[in-house]
Order: C-alpha cells, then structure tokens, then sequence
C-alpha cells in the first residue's frame, strides 16, 4: 500500500511512516493477528487521527508504533520508522534508545501512568536521565517543559505528588514527560476521554499548540469523532484490525468513500436543526479478528454488499471527488461511492 | 448556596411556590424535586455540597436531561431519586410519594415506580449468571411473576430490548457490550416502572452501538409511555432524545429550558462554555465557531466560591458576582413555546440578553 505515502504532503524522509505492520498477540489457540498490514506516514506538523471502534486494533496500533506491546505480542511484519529509522528490526536497547527520546506517548488515564510515590519533577526528570541526560540539564529541561504545558509555577509543582494535582494537571504532567526528551513524534492514545469536556478542550488546544511551535508529528488514538474533527489534519478509520478508509479530515466527513466510515458518521446526532429522528444505524455486530468473515470483514454488515464482496477483501483504491494527492480518500471497498444505493 | 445567607436574598432559590412555572406543557410532574440538598461529610475534605437546593420538574412522558462535568451532582440527583440514599434537606415527590417520608410499603411501590439504568452493563451484572437468570430474579425479588409465566415474561423483555429470546442462556461475557446495556435495560423494565433514570447510559458503548441503543430508548418511551431522566456528560445525546434540558454545576442548576434554546442558544455562561467545549463531529463546524475555552478547572465541591459557582472561571464575570448568588429566574424576555426557560446568572439578567450573545460580541472568551 504504498499510496499512503504518496499523501504525505511533506518532502523528504517523514518523522513517521509505518508500512505494511503487522502485530498479533498470544491467544489459547496460537497467535492472533490483531493488526493486519497498515501503512501510513504523518508529517512533521501534522495530526493524523485514527478511529474505531472497540476490536478495531486502535490501540494496538498505538503500542505497536511506540514499541510498548506487552510481553504476549508482538510485531510480526512490516515496518515502524522513525525519522527513517525502522525500529522493528533495531535491536532491543536501540529501540529503548528511541522510545521516549524519539516517539512519546501520552496514554487515556493520567492516575495510573504516574507514579504516586514520586514527586513530579522526579518522574519529569527520569525520563531525560533514561535518556542520558545529565542531571542538571534534565532538571532544567523539567521546569522548562512543565511551563510548555502550561502548568504554572513550575518549580512549585515540580516538588508536589501526583494526588496533589487535578486530573487535567495529572494529564499535562503526562504530556510534559512524553515532551520532555524532544520527541518528534507523539503518539497520544485516548489522553483525554476521561477528562471532562472543559479540560478535554484545554488539552486539545494545547497539544495543537505544541503541535505547531515545534512541528511535531501526532498520532492522536480515539474513538470519538468529534475530537477527530477538531484536530486532525488526515483520519484513518480502523475496521477489524485494517486501515479500511485513509481521507483528510473534510473529506472524511463530507464524503465519506466506505461505506462503514459513512455509517460511523451518519449515526452522530447533529448538533444543529430540529430534527430529531432515529438515528441511522450500521447493524450487526462488529467483525472479531479471531473469526474473520471471508472476503470484506464489513461485508455481513455492509449496505452496499456486492456478491465479489464475501469473496476477497479489498485494498486500498483511490475514491473521492479529489483521486490525486493530498486530497485523495483511500477506501478499502470494491463499490465507488458513486455506486452506492 | 448556604442556607443562612438565603435570607438577605429571598429569590435566591427557585421555591415550592415557584414549581408551577417550571411546566407550561400541561402534563403534571411525575418527578418533582425542590430544594434537594445533599451534602457529605468526609473526613479531612470537610462537608461535600454534591447537590445545594436543587428544584426540578419532569412531566410524565418526558425526558429531561441533566448535564455537566464530574463533581456536578448529576449522579447524586439520580441516587436519590432511586433512593440509594436520602436527601439531606428538601422534598422529592415520584408518582405523587414523597421519597423522604415514604412508608416501607410505599417504598416498595416507589422501587417498581423509578428504575436505574446505569452507565457499566458489565459491572451491573453477575458473572457468572445467565442473562435470562439475571432478569428473571427481579421478577422474583418483587414477586411478578412465577413459573411458566416468569420464562415467558422474560423472553418478553428480551424481545422488547430487541435479543432474542435464545440470548437468555447467555453468559454477560459472551455479550457485547451493547447487548449487555440492552440486558440492563430488560432489567429495569421487568417492574413496568414509570420512570427510567438512566445515568450515562449510553456513555461507554461504541459509536455505532450508541446509535442504536438510543434508538432503542426512544421507542420503548414511546411505546411504553416512560418518563426519562437522561444524565450525560454528552452534550449530543442529551440534545437529542431531551424535551427539557438541565444544566449543573457544582450541585446547583444554572440553566434549564426547552431543548433547543439550551443546546443551540445557551443564556448561561456555563451552558455556553461547555457547549463549545464539546467537539461536534463536522470540521465545517469546528472550523467557523468560537471557542469559548473556560479557565482553571471545576473547583472542590467541598468549598465551592462565595457568590456565583462559576464566577471563577466565567468569561462574564464582574464584581458583584463574587459578592452575590445569582438566583434561578426566568430568561429576559423568554417563555418560548416548551416551557419556561430559567437560569442564573446576573449578567444576563442585567443585560436581558443571553450568554451566547453577549459572549459573542466580547469577542470571544478569555484564552487560557
């Protein structure tokens, strides 16, 4: 699939570009396959959002480009690099070398990635010296970075305890220690669902800040369509365990090229106009990695289901009004949208 | 609020005398709250004000929605209605039975009258008992049904919540997560209550099982001729399936009216904060409105600020209110078709025009 690359709109080597990766994790019966064969690459600058729903392999994706997987799984194909880098094939303390000072990740649950026992700047500080930081600079770096997210007093705060802090704090914290080493990629898995919706907003606002002053490259995990669209420059929507539509954000939600990426869409309430009918619903259930459907996994829930659909899984296929670079939607579907009943 | 300050402000809380005003819609209130106080002792954090005279109508066969953050006392509004615990001050009458002074008979009436729906099917459900079992022992603990008649009130439910009837033998862990909430939803039906308090949920399904659980929902009130309090965080959910909408912080409502002028043209500062707050899921949108962002985060509900709750925070705010609690009055010039709409806030009121526009032509909210 190497059209994803081709929508990368920067030139030269991006900060990101996965391609074809594949992971599986230990199941009763042998390794399952959880993500199967993405490819993509976001730009310096750029937010790419990637949404789906639970058993999409979102956030496998996520541990898999950041080389966190649990011990039961693994990357099995396919390559992560990282400023040109593949750290598939790196050595372990090599990619321990590039976790953290080359891609940070910022995880849902802000009280249970910290440490309670350890005052903030400590664990700020922790994760420059794992990165052979001197002390003194990691220390200067801390107080630095903890006013980049905007905490204020930073030499305060620094001294305080995780439990100290309000769950927004606790959550810039988190940003402040992914931030910390210079990252140039920052792979952010749900950081703001359990937030209420005023400090999801600030933290939204502030990640598109940092975003644009020091050019980072984001991958931004969620589930919610609405922080896609407030965010994100470019969407992919996941669908048992596969990139089945890869559009710019505008695209995406204006013409929708899968059917599945349309019905994800359509079933948001609107939040605007009186009218307030049944909602439009996909139907069925969704496809389970352990027991793929043949042909197209969203085919036995598809509107648009053609014969050739149970038959063999589509790939990706340029669709949409724009069928060139950059504004070119990706859709893993045999039906054109013009097609479509 | 404080109840020894309410005197130098008689019009401080919306009083019984007031309740009439709340409906213009005709059908009487089946869920009439006034003045619901429920604070917390805590030990260290001092007393908790989860809810600070609280006065809400909900006719019968409507559904009100409740919004706001955590810390709110949106969840404590709805524990007490389900008497999950009682109030510290003020009345709740469901079905014409005041909560508060109920005889065991008639609280036992009151548990078939009001049903929880709540957010985590999975937690609500045990393990290790059939679906089928689950429903089936709250058809006994309120003894509605037995033998042959209890299996097939039970495939009765299961078909109205849209299983089928061979779900029953299933296990919560074979289910997903959308077919366990449609098990919770059976669960509060097997009593045909009256009112269904349903407290975020929908909050935790996927996209897709979210459409069709509110999907559901609406039919079944149709259907059923239910009563709903809506509790969501979800400012999209609440706008949809709400006749009325209530809005919360900090254990008082600010504003509450007709579904439409609250979500689309808030009056209160809050409302409009938080509105703009939540992401809408259309770029089109995102991109050409203003954001209103709030400063600083829900303060301890332990010792809320003096005056206006949300005057810490709010874009609007001037002196006085920090001085003074805003009472709950009726929105300048409002009273649209749908019912009254009130909120509390002295700009506003002074200003005879709501948060949204005033907002607007400040330019925008403060930054940070």
């Amino acid at each position: 699939m190497s059209a994803a690359a081709s929508l990368d709109p920067a030139t030269g080597v991006p900060p990101l570009q996965v391609t074809d990766l594949t992971a599986a994790v230990d199941g009763a019966d042998g390794p399952v396959t959880i993500v199967r064969g993405l490819s993509f690459s976001v730009a310096a600058g750029e937010t790419v959002g990637i949404v789906g729903e639970s058993g999409s392999g979102k956030s496998f994706t996520a541990l898999s480009i950041a080389g966190l997987l649990p011990d039961n799984a693994r990357v099995t194909g396919g390559s992560v690099r990282v400023a040109g880098r593949d750290t598939v094939t790196m050595t372990e303390s090599a990619r321990r070398r590039v976790r953290g000072a080359e891609i940070g990740m910022v995880y849902q649950d802000p009280m249970t990635s910290l440490n309670p026992m350890m005052r903030i700047g400590s664990q700020v500080a922790e994760a420059l010296t794992a990165h052979g930081w001197s002390a003194a600079e990691a220390r200067a770096r801390t107080l630095e970075v903890l006013g980049e997210v905007g905490l204020p007093s930073p030499a305060l705060l620094a001294r305080l305890y995780p439990h100290q802090l309000s769950g927004g704090m606790r959550q810039r914290v988190l940003i402040a220690i992914a931030l910390a080493p210079r990252p140039a990629v920052l792979v952010a898995d749900e950081p703001t669902t359990a937030l209420d919706v005023t400090i999801q907003q600030q933290i939204l606002a502030l990640v598109a800040r940092l975003r644009d002053e020091y050019g980072l490259a984001i991958v931004w995990i969620t589930h919610d369509l609405g922080v896609v669209a407030r965010i994100a420059d470019r969407v992919l929507v996941m669908y048992a365990g596969r990139i089945v539509e890869q559009a710019t954000t505008a695209q995406l939600f204006a013409r929708p090229t899968h059917p599945y990426s349309a019905g994800l869409v359509a079933s948001i309430p609107p939040m605007r106009g009186a009218d307030r009918g049944d909602l439009p619903q996909i139907g069925g259930v969704a496809a389970s990695v352990t027991a793929l459907p043949p042909g197209c996994p969203f085919a036995p829930r598809c509107p648009q289901r053609r014969p050739h659909c149970t038959e063999e899984e589509p790939g990706l296929i340029a669709r949409g009004a724009a069928q060139t670079a950059p504004d070119v939607s990706l859709a893993a579907c045999w039906v054109p949208p013009e097609d479509w009943t | 609020m404080s109840a020894d300050r309410a005197p130098d402000h008689p019009p401080a809380r919306p009083g019984a005398s007031r309740g009439s005003r709340f409906e213009e819609t005709g059908a009487a209130p089946i869920v009439q709250l006034r003045d619901v106080v429920k604070h917390y002792r805590t030990r260290g954090r001092g007393t908790v004000h989860a809810m600070d005279g609280v006065s809400l109508d909900i006719p019968a066969g409507s559904t009100l929605g409740l919004v706001g953050e955590s810390g709110c006392g949106k969840s404590t509004t709805a524990r007490l209605l389900v008497q999950l615990e009682r109030p510290t001050s003020g009345s709740i009458v469901v079905d014409g039975i005041d909560v508060t002074r109920a005889s065991a008979a008639q609280r036992r009436r009151l548990r078939r009258t009001i049903q929880m729906v709540f957010q985590d099917p999975y937690a609500s459900l045990d393990p290790r008992v059939r679906v089928g079992e689950a429903i089936a022992e709250v058809l006994a603990v309120h003894r509605l049904a037995s033998g042959s008649r209890r299996r097939e009130r039970v495939v009765e439910l299961l078909e109205m919540v849209g299983l089928p009837a061979s779900s029953a033998t299933r296990y919560p862990h074979e289910l997903s997560g959308g077919q366990r909430q449609r098990i919770g939803i059976a669960r509060a039906l097997a009593v045909q209550p009256k009112v269904l308090v349903l407290d975020e949920a929908v909050s935790a399904l996927d996209v897709s099982v979210r459409a069709e659980v509110m999907n559901l929902l609406a039919r079944l009130r149709r259907d059923l001729g239910l009563t709903y309090l809506f509790i969501s965080h979800d400012l999209g959910m609440v706008r949809h399936i709400s006749d009325r909408i209530a809005v919360m912080y900090l254990g008082q409502i600010v504003e509450v009216g007709p579904w439409r002028p609250v979500s689309d043209d808030p009056a209160h500062p809050y409302t409009v904060a938080l509105q703009s707050a939540v992401p809408v899921a259309d770029p089109a949108v995102e991109a050409e409105r203003t954001q209103v962002t709030v400063s600083g985060e829900v303060p301890d509900a332990a010792n809320p600020p003096a005056g206006c709750r949300f005057h810490p925070r709010c874009p609007l705010a001037e002196e006085q209110c920090a001085a003074r609690e805003p009472a709950l009055l009726p929105m300048p010039g409002g009273g649209p078709a749908g019912g009254a709409h009130l909120l509390s806030c002295h700009v506003v009121q002074r200003e005879q025009r709501g948060a949204t526009e005033l907002l607007a032509r400040a330019g925008e909210g403060s930054e940070r």
